[in-house]
């Protein structure tokens, strides 16, 4: 099973999320990961959701979500190059003094320190799923207290039209 | 709708449509349902659609006022079934709006085209638990096309324009309006759109030049080929178009459950139905085609039986239908087609010919011949397969036939030859007990002049027989011919078969007396329990002008043959005693 990100531009109602997840749950895929937020244009949302499945699963669950009155379109942006990142804060049991270690740590990951405390500090750091998971592994030495991330947002690159052959 | 029939609607109208007059929402949503032509809306009322009924008060609807919502939206949808045109019904907030939810899920498994409108509490108590307060809405995103909560009472004409658009377009379906009370009390000046602009809503499927190309090409060169034609045929009515499309291209039909009635039962070309019970030849013919072309159909698991992979293991299956999510959903796919199967045979007739299938059409012809739907006969007791044919031979195939769920269900599908599309009326995909009475009297109240038959189990007939005060009070002449084998008979089969005969709670011998229940009502009550008496019993019932009910006392430990077993493939078929 291939890890699939699908961009879902939706009408931007209330309601239109729980249609969206719902079906998911009908059809009997999970959601890895699920993103909403405002587009180019007002009045439309875009969510980006990860999900497994192979090629005639996700073209099949293309298809159902294609039929909800609110999607105005889908892409399969894993048919194609695209960028993908995602946001995370990471809730670290360290005191001030290991302030200038843990920096050496997160710097390579363009990742930042933005809370400190007595006992603990919040690193925050951007990028693809596999580079979070490779700081959180390093992190994980020092007890990681709580982890709060975003889920994926992301965009087809430029030299790849949004509009290929995997929308629907 | 063009001005003409908006003028001629207006002046029909009680009171006349004027746009722009300061009117309830209430009074807007009756006005717009006018201008979508609507004549019947089958409903119950309560507090919350209270501003909805009062206007309805002195209207040009015509009400029925149903003794259940259940009963109310399947009436609606055999209404629309029976029609084509998109049926109507209300419900008031909480409780009155969930006792629409099986209707709704009936439909939309069913694709038909249904506007169930229901009301709420105030959009101020909402969110609170308020009396009678249900996220309706919430409750049926999975099982309708799609849904709105009225805010506005500024949104209710696009949303009730938008709402039969998408009911009736495309892959038909069930739309629900939930009205907050606050909204249907509220003024506004009355407008209606003239058009409907959905974004990323694609009603129109038209197929492709390219594709009908294709299709032709792959139905022309089969030797074995079998159309499957389902409720895509009669949902699109297409049905005079794949009568011509078989004829000229000589190609056998199997009619899907959903499908019966698209093409004539009694055509030399017809096979029948195919699947769990269906007959021999429709299920051979599957197993041995080299071409499979699905009309309209979904390949459902009572047909291909889950194994996908082993069914028709010989053939291209080539699949025409609207809804593009159907294509390669179920069974792998070597032509599609995404369009309306009557624009799609439209199309191709002119180009297809004759194939090469004459003698797979005689060894078809030959099964016919020998594996025939069987069943012993007894001098003694009515045969429930016997009283479907009879229902049969005493209406030449041309009653509208509704049913409940279970063996009498199969055993209408079996016995009676439908020739004409929007004649069989049956929950299939969702298999909705208590469907077929109220269902007959939408059909019924369609079709006045019409033989409509309810054809019920003593099971499914107690789940909705309280129907019987509308049919006495409306004088709608519907024929309920109830299966009585004092059981549940499709549980009763299974548990003879795969439980070792464990009965468990299936024993319906303390059931009323249906010709007195029906009696209590004000209904012609007729019984038989000898097969002269059903003769005769059922001459009386069709000579009645009005309802009747008419209790088959038939013989219990009757089972539905052919049978596959589920988890078996076709060619396991059972094919029951001689």
């Amino acid at each position: 099973m291939q890890q699939q990100t699908l961009a879902v531009l939706v009408n931007d109602y209330p309601g239109v999320l729980t249609r969206v997840s719902t079906l998911f749950g009908q059809r009997a895929f999970n959601i890895d990961s699920i993103t909403v937020g405002g587009t180019e244009e007002a009045g439309l949302s875009r969510m980006i959701i990860t999900t497994g499945g192979d090629d005639r699963q996700i073209d099949q669950l293309m298809k159902q979500l294609n039929k909800l009155i609110d999607v105005i379109s889908v892409t399969n942006l894993s048919a194609n190059s695209y960028v993908s990142r995602e946001l995370a804060l990471i809730k670290v049991s360290a005191s001030p003094s290991q302030l200038a270690e843990l920096n050496g740590i997160v710097e390579p990951f363009r990742a930042a320190i933005v809370d400190v405390g007595p006992t603990s500090l919040i690193v925050q750091v951007t990028g693809d799923t596999e580079k979070i998971d490779a700081l959180l592994v390093l992190l994980q030495n020092y007890g990681v207290l709580e982890l709060t991330r975003t889920g994926s947002v992301a965009m087809a690159r430029s030299i790849v039209p949004a509009t290929a052959a995997a929308t629907v | 709708m063009s001005v003409e029939m908006a003028e001629m609607q207006k002046k029909n109208s009680i009171p006349p449509i004027q746009f722009g007059e300061e009117v309830t929402g209430a009074e807007t949503l009756l006005r717009c349902l006018l201008l979508e032509q609507v004549e019947y809306i089958f409903g119950y009322p309560g507090g919350a659609v209270l501003p909805i009924y009062d206007s309805l008060y002195g209207s040009y609807f015509k009400h029925i006022l149903t003794r259940h919502e259940q009963g109310a939206i399947h009436a609606a949808d055999g209404y629309a079934r029976a029609t084509g045109k998109p049926g109507v019904c209300i419900a008031t907030s909480g409780p009155g709006a969930t006792n629409l939810v099986t209707g709704i899920a009936t439909a939309q498994m069913d694709s038909v085209p249904l506007v169930c409108i229901t009301g709420n509490v105030a959009q101020s108590l909402i969110g609170t638990d308020a009396f009678q307060e249900a996220n309706i809405t919430g409750i049926t995103v999975p099982i309708t096309k799609h849904s709105y909560f009225v805010r506005d009472v500024r949104d209710l004409p696009r949303i009730v324009k938008e709402a039969f658009h998408i009911a009736t377009t495309g892959r038909p379906g069930p739309v629900l309006i939930d009205i907050p009370k606050d909204v249907a009390n509220a003024i506004a000046p009355f407008s209606y759109p003239e058009t409907v602009n959905i974004r990323g809503y694609r009603a129109e499927v038209v197929p492709s030049d390219e594709d009908v190309q294709n299709f032709v090409a792959a139905v022309q060169s089969a030797k074995r080929p079998v159309i499957m034609a389902g409720g895509g045929i009669i949902a699109a009515s297409a049905d005079q178009e794949l009568l011509a499309f078989a004829e000229k291209a000589r190609i056998p039909v199997i009619n899907t459950f959903m499908g019966l009635g698209g093409f004539p039962g009694v055509h030399e070309l017809s096979l029948g139905m195919p699947g769990m019970h269906g007959n021999f030849t429709a299920n051979q013919a599957l197993l041995n085609a080299d071409c499979v072309i699905g009309l309209g159909v979904r390949f459902d698991d009572r047909i291909t039986m889950g194994r996908t992979k082993e069914f028709a293991p010989n053939a291209r299956i080539v699949h025409v239908d609207i809804d593009p999510a159907e294509l390669g959903k179920n069974v792998s796919t070597a032509v599609t087609v995404t369009g309306d199967v009557k624009n799609t045979l439209e199309k191709a007739i002119p180009h297809v010919t004759a194939c090469d299938s004459e003698a797979w059409i005689k060894q078809l012809k030959d099964w016919q011949q020998k594996q025939p739907y069987k069943y012993k006969k007894d001098g003694d007791t009515i045969k429930p397969q016997a009283v479907i044919e009879l229902l049969y031979r005493s209406t030449d195939g041309e009653a509208i036939v509704t049913t409940d769920v279970g063996q009498h269900q199969m055993w209408t599908a079996q016995y009676y030859k439908f020739k004409n599309a929007r004649s069989f009326i049956s929950s299939g995909g969702l298999g909705t007990m208590g469907f077929g009475f109220p269902a007959a009297i939408g059909a019924q109240i369609a079709h006045p002049e019409r033989t409509t038959i309810a054809v019920v189990g003593d099971g499914g007939f107690q789940m909705t027989n309280q129907e019987l005060a509308i049919v006495s009070q409306y004088n709608i002449p519907v024929k309920v011919a109830i299966v009585n084998n004092q059981c549940l008979g499709m549980v009763r089969q299974w548990q003879e078969l795969f439980y070792d005969n464990r009965y468990s709670q299936i024993d319906l011998t303390c059931s009323p007396d249906f010709v007195k229940l029906a009696e209590a009502y004000g209904v012609k009550g007729l019984r038989a329990t000898t097969p002269e008496e059903a003769e005769a019993a059922w001459a009386e019932a069709l000579a009645h002008d009005g309802p009747v009910v008419v209790d088959f006392r038939v013989a219990q430990e009757e089972n539905v043959y052919p049978m596959v077993a589920a988890g078996n493939t076709l060619d396991q078929m059972e094919l029951g005693d001689d």
